[in-house]
C-alpha cells in the first residue's frame, strides 16, 4: 500500500456496513436494504459471492429452493435482487479490504491503495472462512494448494492447477474439487483420508469411484517433494490408533497437493473488536459467541455465515438474514419483525435438522456455555 | 495450462491484456489476476521466505495467506491472487519484506 500524508480520510457514514459479500453478507444487506436500512457492503475481491463463485456442483444443501440449483448462480439472484430493491440505500465497495475495526466503532479500509475509514453505526462480520493447513515435511512448496484455491483457478479463471493431483481429504470438499478437476481435464492419482471411513456423502464418492480415482481411507501424507515446486508425494497407511504403519509408504508422481481438511473461520477482525469468542471443534475453531440475534458480545457487532462457524452455504444465507434482520431493526427499521424472524428460524431449524445437523447442533450448545474475552 | 473444453462451464475471457514478469511478456486476459495469469504461464514460485528462501506459491486464491506477496508497478506487498491484471503492469518478484513508497 502507498501512504501519503492524505492517505487516511473520512470517507462516510453509513447505518450498516457489512464486511464480505458472499452468500451470509449478500443476504444480510439484501434482508437489511428491505427493512429500510441504508448499507455499505464491502469485499476484498473483485467479484460478489464469495467460496460460491467457483462451486460450479449442484449443491449439497438440504435446503428446498437452492438443493438443484449450482452454487455459482446463486450470488448472481442475490446481487440482482441487491440492485433492484437496494436503490440508493446499498453501496458496494469491491476490491476493497477492511484492515482494521477501532473501538469507536469505525472500520479501517483499503481501495485502490488509499487507507479510508468506515463510520457505520452497526457492523456485520461476514468474512467467511480459510482452508486449514496440514503439518508434513514440504507443505510451503508451490504447488500445494488449499481446495478453493484449486476451484478458484479452474472454475473461475479456467486454468488448470497442474497435471496430476493427490486430494487430501475425503470428506464432501475434497470428492467435489476431485470429480471438478476431473471435468476440467487433470489427472487426480488418488483421494487419501486420514480416517477409517469416507466422509462425504455417498453420491459424491460413487461418482469418484466410477471415473477410477481410488479413495484411500486410513492414510495420510508423510512428506511432499521437490526442489523448486512440488514433483511428488510419500503417502503411507496408518493404524487405527492413527499411527504410521512403517513400510506401507508409497511415492505418487504428482505435481499438485490439494489439500481439503476442513475450514477454520476468519476471526481476525471479530478478536481484534474484542468479542468474546470460544473454541469450538464442531464449528471449526474460535468462533464469536452471539445470542439468537447473532448479536456478539459487543451489542453495534453481528456476526453470520462461515465467520460464525463452518457449516454450508444455505444456513449461512439464512444467519445473515437474520443478522441483517436485527442489525436494522437496532436502528428502528421494525417492519414485520415478528413473521420475519419466525420464517428464518423455522428455516433455520429445519436445516439443522436430522443426522446432518447433529454436529452444528452440538458446537451451538457448546458455544452457549463457555466464553473467552481476547 | 488454460482449460479450452469444460463439459459444464462456459469460459467468457476478456480482451488479451499484455504485462511483464521481471521483465519478461506475459498475456493474461481482461478480468482475471495477476496470480491466475501467471499461473496460467506456468510460473509456480511467487515468492521466498524471508529467513529460508524457501519458494513459495500461490496457496489460498482469497488474500488470506501472503504466500503471493509481489511487487507491482513498484508497491510492495501486492496480494497479486486477489489483484486484477492490467495492460502494461510491471510485476516483480519481491525481496525480503519487500518497502513502503512515500507519496508526495
Ligand atoms: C471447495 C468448497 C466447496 C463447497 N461446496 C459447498 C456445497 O456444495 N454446498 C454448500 O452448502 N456449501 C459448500 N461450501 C461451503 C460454502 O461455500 C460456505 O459455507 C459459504 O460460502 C459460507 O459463506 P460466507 O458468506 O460465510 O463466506 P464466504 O463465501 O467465504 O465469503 C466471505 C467473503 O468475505 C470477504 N472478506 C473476508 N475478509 C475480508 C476483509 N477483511 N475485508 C473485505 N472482505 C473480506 C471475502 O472476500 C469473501 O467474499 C463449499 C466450500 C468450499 C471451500
Amino acid at each position: 500500500m502507498r501512504c501519503s500524508r492524505e492517505g487516511v480520510s473520512l470517507l462516510r457514514k453509513t447505518e450498516i456496513a457489512v464486511v464480505g459479500g458472499g452468500p451470509a453478507g449478500l443476504s444480510a444487506a439484501l434482508t437489511a436494504v428491505r427493512q429500510g436500512a441504508n448499507v455499505t457492503l464491502v469485499d476484498r475481491d473483485p467479484i460478489l459471492g464469495g467460496q460460491l463463485v467457483k462451486q460450479t456442483h449442484m449443491f449439497f444443501g438440504s435446503k428446498r429452493q437452492y438443493a438443484a440449483i449450482r452454487g455459482i448462480d446463486i450470488p448472481a439472484e442475490l446481487i440482482a435482487a441487491l440492485e433492484k430493491e437496494g436503490g440508493d440505500r446499498i453501496n458496494m465497495l469491491l476490491d476493497t479490504t477492511v484492515l482494521g475495526y477501532y473501538d469507536d466503532g469505525s472500520l479501517l479500509i483499503e481501495k485502490d491503495e488509499q487507507a479510508r475509514v468506515l463510520y457505520p453505526e452497526r457492523v456485520i462480520f461476514a468474512t467467511g472462512a480459510a482452508e486449514k493447513m496440514l503439518p508434513f515435511p514440504g507443505n510451503d512448496l508451490p504447488g500445494v494448494y488449499g481446495a478453493g484455491a484449486v476451484q478458484t483457478l479452474m472454475n473461475v479463471y479456467g486454468i488448470k492447477p497442474g497435471n496430476r493431483v493427490l486430494m487430501i481429504g475425503a470428506g464432501n470438499i475434497g470428492l467435489i474439487v476431485s470429480y471438478q478437476l476431473v471435468q476440467a481435464g487433470v489427472e487426480v492419482a488418488a483421494i487419501i483420508e486420514g480416517a477409517p471411513k469416507i466422509g462425504g456423502y455417498l453420491v459424491h464418492a460413487s461418482k469418484i469411484r466410477r471415473a477410477g480415482i481410488p479413495i484411500l481411507t486410513s492414510h495420510t501424507i508423510v512428506e511432499a517433494k521437490g526442489a523448486e515446486s512440488v514433483e511428488g508425494a510419500v503417502i503411507c497407511k496408518l493404524d487405527e490408533n492413527w499411527n504410521s504403519i512403517p513400510g506401507t509408504e508409497q511415492t505418487l508422481d504428482v505435481d499438485v497437493i490439494c489439500l481439503a481438511v476442513g475450514l477454520s473461520p476468519l476471526t481476525e477482525l471479530v478478536w481484534q473488536a474484542c468479542c468474546e469468542q470460544v473454541y469450538v471443534p464442531e464449528l471449526g475453531g474460535y468462533v464469536p459467541k452471539r445470542n439468537e440475534r447473532m448479536q456478539t458480545s459487543l451489542p453495534n457487532i453481528y456476526v453470520a455465515g462461515d465467520v460464525a462457524g463452518i457449516e454450508e452455504a444455505s444456513s449461512a444465507m439464512i444467519c445473515g438474514k437474520i443478522a441483517g434482520l436485527y442489525a436494522a431493526d437496532d436502528l428502528g427499521y421494525s417492519n414485520n419483525m415478528e413473521q420475519l424472524s419466525a420464517e428464518f428460524n423455522r428455516e433455520l431449524n429445519e436445516l439443522r435438522a436430522g443426522e446432518a445437523g447433529a454436529k452444528i447442533r452440538q458446537g451451538l450448545e457448546k458455544l452457549s456455555g463457555g466464553g473467552r474475552v481476547c | 495450462m488454460r482449460i479450452t473444453e469444460h463439459p459444464i462451464i462456459e469460459f467468457r475471457r476478456g480482451n488479451p491484456v499484455s504485462f511483464t514478469f521481471d521483465g519478461n511478456p506475459v498475456t493474461g486476459y481482461e478480468g482475471e489476476t495477476i496470480a491466475a495469469a501467471l499461473h496460467a504461464a506456468g510460473v509456480r514460485v511467487l515468492s521466498h521466505s524471508y529467513k529460508h528462501k524457501r519458494p513459495r506459491g500461490f496457496f489460498c486464491a482469497i488474500g488470506n495467506c501472503s504466500s503471493c506477496l509481489m511487487k507491482v508497478n513498484g508497491v510492495s506487498n501486492v496480494r497479486i491472487c486477489i489483484t486484477p491484471v492490467k495492460e502494461g503492469d510491471l510485476v516483480e518478484m519481491q525481496q525480503g519484506r519487500g518497502e513502503l513508497v512515500a507519496q508526495d
